[in-house]
């Protein structure tokens, strides 16, 4: 188990805690999005790497190929995919929302806006 | 014949009757429709009930697919329990919504509610009934994306702020579970639940089953608000319309704890994960604390909704407590108070639902002075469900307690007991606060006027009322239920 091997996991593993990193640190509501997208594009290179094989091809049986590449995990993270766009959108809408209805998108100005509504 | 593909129907119908509803844009015929399906969910689910208590587990090839490689529906005791649980609450919560819809939301809206009311109800289903771990992400993720815009439909601005915040939380935390299902996948090669704890036994390398669990368990313990993560809930069940909130807090949670439980006692069960790891010490820990630090702030609240909100979480934490007990009466606990919970949640909101329309959404406790009198029948049905929420004999939740305790003593926990014991004094702290401010105080000028709530919805919630004290002095058919199902749990474990 070398470092080179498996440099698709190490690049998962970086892309997902750089994502978590965003969505907790950054009180801005679309940086907090964009730190969400990074997080959920790391699974799908989780899922898409290990289903690709080195010289591996489309799983259609033909003459003079012997070795197919998965394709479930390919055909998962399309609807995990999906999934994240929707996700996307709605919290996007969900922002547009927010700044008509607090004239701010930074977390921190929206906590004080409640208290001073005496939530 | 039509009866053999009911599993499948217990989805797609509310699954397609949302695009149907925005297709019309019609706010009535949205409502008669959202109650129409709702009804035919729950006969469907009496149905699956029925036949799996006489014949046993139905699995359901989708598309004729047959698994582990195609998508298989199954349904077995514990998720017909569940299916009844959430489609009836539907079918309840579905008729009187119309009153309360009507009162707070802008006519051009109305008919979007219901929709996505239609598509949580077929997310929620779909996550009980399905076989396969990745189609359950998908309906895991459908539910939650409804449920964020039926939040963020709310009437205060501050709703906005608790569905964008939900759906942060939320995303992490389906993210978490697939990340988590994706190293099954990678070492097992499959996707079905059944077939998974067959391979995980045979699999050698544990460590990354293990992270798999770690990831299964944070993911799933997000979404049922399991302490210290149930940070979305109390603002999210505040702010949603108050249908919704009587739909969710009787529904939404319920459905997680049972994923819990199918990952726990069926994918794990049989590779005895839950012994490879101090998950039981970890989760008894959190439960107790989320039960008692809940009810605690659940006493200082100043807002009947956020109160009962935050009561939630601590009743989430006596289900937990259950499943972490590992043993035959603490899981009866845990599966029958998912049910007691629900029912009597389900009635306090309804009831909740009922002020807020007649105060023009106002909820705290300010406005709810002398409340006794002017709406009885409103006042007197939640302190019966506080009642039951306390465990006080008669009523619903002291049959769960009484299993709980009686699952802690079985396991020689006595601390446990006492802390569950001390958690229910804390409970009657807070239900006494309701109690104090609706009889014991004068009405001011700034208290509710008008009288009591529209028929309809008193019916339905007092139906719930009845069933929760029915539901204590005739056990047969919960605990039946339950222990029928808690049996099946542990026989996996085996």
């Amino acid at each position: 188990m070398s470092f080179a091997s498996h440099y698709s996991y190490w690049a998962t593993i970086v892309l997902m805690i750089a994502g978590l990193y965003v969505v907790i640190a950054r009180g801005n509501l679309v940086k907090k999005l964009i730190g969400l997208g990074i997080f959920q594009t790391s699974v799908y290179l989780l899922y898409v790497a290990p289903g690709k094989l080195i010289g591996g091809t489309a799983p259609i049986i033909a003459e003079g190929y012997r070795t197919y590449s998965n394709p479930l995990p390919h055909v998962l993270i399309l609807t995990a995919i999906v999934v994240g766009v929707a996700t996307l959108a709605l919290g996007l809408a969900l922002v547009v929302r927010i700044r008509e209805a607090y004239d701010t998108i930074e977390e921190d100005e929206i906590l004080r806006l409640d208290d001073e509504d005496g939530s | 014949m039509i009866l053999d593909h009911l599993p499948a129907l217990q989805v797609v119908l509310p699954l397609i009757s949302a695009p149907v509803i925005v297709l019309v844009r019609r706010s009535r015929f949205a409502w008669l429709m959202a109650v129409a399906v709702s009804w035919v969910a729950a006969a469907i689910a009496v149905m699956l009930a029925i036949r799996v208590a006489d014949a046993g587990v139905i699995s359901y090839a989708l598309g004729n697919w047959q698994p582990p490689w195609g998508i298989e529906y199954r349904v077995d005791p514990l998720s017909a329990f569940v299916l009844v649980l959430v489609a009836g609450t539907a079918a309840i919560v579905a008729p009187f919504s119309r009153i309360s819809v009507v009162a707070e939301l802008p006519r051009e809206q109305e008919y979007l509610l219901y929709a996505m009311f239609c598509l949580c109800l077929a997310g929620l289903l779909g996550i009980t009934i399905t076989g396969d771990v990745f189609n359950l992400f998908v309906f895991l993720e459908i539910s939650s994306l409804s449920t964020y815009v039926m939040v963020a439909l709310g009437q205060k601005r501050q709703a906005l702020a608790a569905a964008y915040r939900y759906l942060i939380m939320g995303t992490i935390a389906a993210t978490f579970y697939v990340i988590g299902i994706g190293m099954l996948y990678l070492m097992t090669g499959t996707l079905n639940m059944a077939d998974l704890s067959v391979r995980l036994a045979d699999v050698t390398d544990v460590r990354p089953i293990l992270a798999a669990f770690a990831f299964i368990t944070v993911g799933i313990g997000l979404k049922l608000a399991l302490f210290p993560l149930h940070q979305w809930l109390p603002n999210a069940y505040t702010f949603a319309p108050s249908a919704v909130t009587a739909f969710l807090g009787a529904t939404a949670t319920k459905v997680s704890i049972y994923v819990l439980l199918r990952f726990y006692f069926t994918v794990f069960g049989t590779t005895l994960l839950f012994r490879a790891m101090p998950t039981d010490q970890v989760l008894m820990l959190l439960s107790l604390l989320g039960a008692v630090t809940a009810s605690l702030v659940a006493v200082f609240q100043k807002d009947i909704k956020r109160m009962f909100a935050y009561s939630s979480v601590g009743q989430v934490g006596y289900i937990t407590l259950g499943i972490s007990l590992a043993n035959t009466s603490g899981l009866t606990a845990a599966v029958v108070h998912l049910l007691n919970h629900a029912v009597t949640k389900g009635a306090i909101f309804i009831l909740i639902a009922g002020i807020t329309l007649r105060t023009g959404g106002a909820s705290g406790f300010d406005r709810l002075k002398g409340i006794g009198s002017r709406m009885p029948f409103t006042s007197f049905g939640i302190v019966i469900g506080g009642l039951s929420l306390i465990g006080v004999p008669g009523t619903a939740g002291f049959v769960s307690k009484w299993y709980l305790v009686l699952g802690a003593i079985q396991r020689g926990e006595w601390i446990v007991a006492a802390v569950v014991l001390a958690s229910s004094l804390i409970a009657a702290a807070y239900v006494w606060k309701f109690v104090e401010t609706a009889y014991l105080t004068k009405p001011d000028e700034s208290s509710v006027k008008a009288g009591e709530a529209p028929l309809p919805m008193l019916a339905f919630a007092w139906f719930m009322v009845v069933l929760c004290v029915f539901l204590g002095l005739d056990t047969s058919l919960s605990v039946g239920g339950a222990r029928a199902a808690a049996d099946f749990l542990l026989g996996g474990l085996r």
